[in-house]
């Protein structure tokens, strides 16, 4: 590993009038790292992050780029610096093609002439957008068509090609994987892989420990604007990660507390207990289906290095 | 969402069929609107001279000088914005090209790059205030429509005592700038078809319609030159996102605000360029010129599929509008209907633009 952190995240609050929405938050990332970053809704996530990439500036505390301490002044200062990142509400525009979206504040890498004849070569600009939409799974036939066409995973795929493709040093990804089917979600925890072995330095927001743990080197928790901590992989395990975001536990009482219903309620209402046993099944299933992306960990341990 | 894994193809796309595709651009219901009224008028006015050479140079004029406006009109209405004093801005261009020229001798020339500036900086104002505030640049141009009108009428007064300037005229045709914008040019052509005939000549040959005026080559140059923008360039790739999401496009980088001044600057001098052919062709400068043309460069933009909030529509669309405008408004007159009922007209036909935009919008965004 480096021996200077990629970003530095030193003690930052931002508030947003009275809103505390991080206080004291420190975290550092490094090159050929994921670092996950995790909490409930609400716990300040999106906040940190958009402090690294520019569209916040922070209220207090310091961000080191490198070893040295800096300010980003706008989101394409932080892209120029080498920081791409996948926001929350993806940054798509509807009406614009998925190509134009694609390339959108980045257009220079596919210009062509100088100048007063500066052009987009819209040729090659679709090419590389079905091609790199192709890569996370994506057929797109005809990149021209407006992202507003797009299923919500879709624009979500997108959003990580885009960033993928363009980010340079650092790739954060805000839930990336929150609306996407088994499939792209692990197409995408095997892109955070790769990054990673190309040495990107990777900050992964997401609320599916399961998804945190296949692919983190790192762990942050944080809670109501502060950090309840930061763990390598060795030194937790993934149950400990799970009850400190309070999410585990609860998935499973609800899951016994509605066979509970189920089992009263039969009796009285036959229909009513065949929905609650209905959804009782449906959350065994989904506890097993983290299980099978957990298996599918060591496969992508092994893609990424 | 698509699941399949490239190299098969996805039998749900159907292959994007050329009416979709043509469906999708913004631009169509002006196209169709244009031909369509031409059509109208070519069996409504026959043998009234509107389809004659003169006649057609006429109404292209008209739609020329509107269509300068509106084109900047549309890429400002892409961009997310709206400009309300373009009509008060044409005629304060008018005075500041007419005053200095007329009263205080100055050279033509230099006032017109006078007004270029001064048109510069009301944009800058304007999209500085909105960029800066927040505020809906429907309010704050309608502050400028207002305070641009009263020192035009003021400052004319004030130095002239009356509201017109007359005498322009001689000073066009001693000026090297001036033809640029109160020429005209195709002599050779025109008299060539006259020559063969194809139009109408005097009768010691010299063709009626004489030349083609400057202000159709500016609005020609204007919507060849916008369209390029917007669809070839970065900077066009800007305007859409920034009328599409503004927040969006900060994030990925694009200075929102760079953009939307730049645009409101771009309004700015369209509207120079209008008072310029107007003001140099005629002679003089009025201080009411330019009134309501607010409006209609916006409706031009709007029946040319301009979405009033932003992030759609064309250049080509808005040229059309102006188009179908001039045709219009030069038909009735030819027809000799009670002009009256053009207001009438524009006011529907503004708002079948509108629900017929609004349909293919969402057909063409649809999900599949
Ligand atoms: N621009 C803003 N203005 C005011 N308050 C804000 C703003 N952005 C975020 N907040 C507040 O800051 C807190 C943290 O929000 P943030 O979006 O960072 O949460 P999060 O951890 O990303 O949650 P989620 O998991 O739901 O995405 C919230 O209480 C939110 O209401
Ligand atoms: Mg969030």
């Amino acid at each position: 590993m480096a021996e200077v952190p990629l970003i530095e995240v030193r003690d930052v609050s931002k508030h947003f009038g009275t809103v505390i929405a991080l206080s004291g938050v420190s975290m550092t990332v490094w090159p050929g790292q994921v670092h996950c970053l995790l909490g409930d809704n609400g716990a300040g996530k999106s906040t940190l992050i958009k402090t690294l990439s520019g569209v916040h500036k922070p209220s207090e505390g310091e961000i080191l780029l490198e070893g040295r301490p800096i300010v980003f002044e706008s989101p394409r200062d932080a892209l120029d610096r080498g920081i791409a990142t996948v926001y929350q509400d993806l940054a798509m525009i509807p009406l614009m093609s998925i190509t134009r979206n694609f390339f959108m504040g980045r257009e220079k890498s596919v210009t062509r002439g100088r100048g007063l004849f500066e052009r987009l070569d819209m040729k090659r600009a679709n090419a590389i957008a079905r091609e790199e939409m192709a890569k996370i799974g994506i057929d797109v036939r005809d990149p021209t068509q407006a992202v507003g066409t797009l299923s919500g995973g879709e624009r979500q795929c997108v959003a990580i090609a885009r960033a993928v493709y363009f980010g340079a040093k650092v790739l954060i990804l805000d839930e990336p994987t929150s609306a996407l089917g088994v499939k792209q979600a692990s197409v995408v925890l095997r892109y955070v892989a790769q990054a990673r072995a190309r040495n990107l330095g990777v900050v992964f927001i997401t609320h599916n420990v399961h998804h945190a743990w296949a692919v983190g080197d790192v762990f942050t928790v944080l809670n109501r604007g502060k950090t309840l901590g930061t763990f390598r992989k060795d030194e937790i395990t993934r149950e400990q990660l799970l009850n400190m975001m309070a999410g585990g536990k609860e998935l499973e009482e609800l899951s016994t507390e509605l066979a509970e219903f189920a089992r009263s309620d039969r009796a009285r209402q036959p229909e009513a207990a065949a929905v609650e046993e209905e959804v009782a099944e449906e959350l065994e299933k989904e506890v097993e289906l983290d299980e099978k992306l957990a298996a599918q960990e060591h496969r992508l341990r092994r893609d990424g290095s | 969402m698509a699941t399949t894994t490239v190299g098969e193809a996805d039998e749900r796309l159907k292959q994007t069929s050329f009416l979709r595709r043509l469906m999708g651009r913004p631009e169509l219901g002006a196209v169709g609107g244009a031909i369509l009224v031409l059509i109208f008028f070519a069996i409504v006015a026959r043998g009234t001279g509107l389809f004659s050479a003169m006649g057609v140079l006429n109404f292209l004029e008209v739609s020329a000088q509107l269509g300068i406006i509106a084109v900047a009109a549309a890429m400002l209405m892409i961009g997310g914005e709206f400009d309300l004093s373009v009509g008060s801005m044409i005629g304060f261009a008018g005075i500041v090209i007419a005053i200095p020229a007329v009263e205080w001798g100055w050279p033509l020339w230099l006032t017109i790059l006078l007004a270029f500036a001064v048109a510069l900086g009301v944009g800058w104002i304007n999209g500085t205030i909105v960029v800066r505030t927040g505020l809906p640049s429907f309010i704050v141009t309608l502050g400028g429509l207002f305070i641009l009108r009263g020192l035009t009428i003021g400052l004319t007064r004030l130095i002239t005592g009356r509201t017109q300037i007359p005498g322009l005229r001689p000073l066009v045709e001693e000026d090297w700038l001036a033809g640029l914008f109160a020429g005209k040019v195709g002599y050779g052509l025109m008299q060539w078809l006259g020559d063969m005939g194809i139009i109408a000549t005097r009768p010691d040959g010299v063709p009626l319609a004489s030349g083609i005026s400057m202000s159709i080559i500016w609005w020609v140059v204007i919507t060849v030159l916008a369209t390029w923008v917007l669809l070839r360039t970065r900077l066009g790739n800007w305007i859409f996102a920034c009328g599409g999401d503004p927040n969006a496009a900060r994030n990925v980088g694009v200075p929102v605000a760079r953009v939307k001044i730049g645009l409101f600057m771009f309004t700015a001098v369209a509207a120079t360029i209008f008072a310029l052919v107007q003001t140099l062709s005629v002679g003089s400068a009025d201080v009411l010129r330019g009134q309501l043309k607010e409006f209609e460069a916006i409706i031009a933009a709007v029946i040319g599929g301009c979405l009033l909030t932003g992030g759609y529509g064309s250049a080509v669309g808005a040229t059309f509008g102006a188009l179908i405008f001039g045709t219009v408004q030069m038909g009735i007159f030819y027809t000799g209907v009670n002009t009256d009922w053009f207001k009438v007209f524009l006011g529907v036909m503004m708002l079948i633009a509108v629900l017929f935009n609004n349909y293919v919008r969402r057909k063409a965004t649809e999900g599949r």
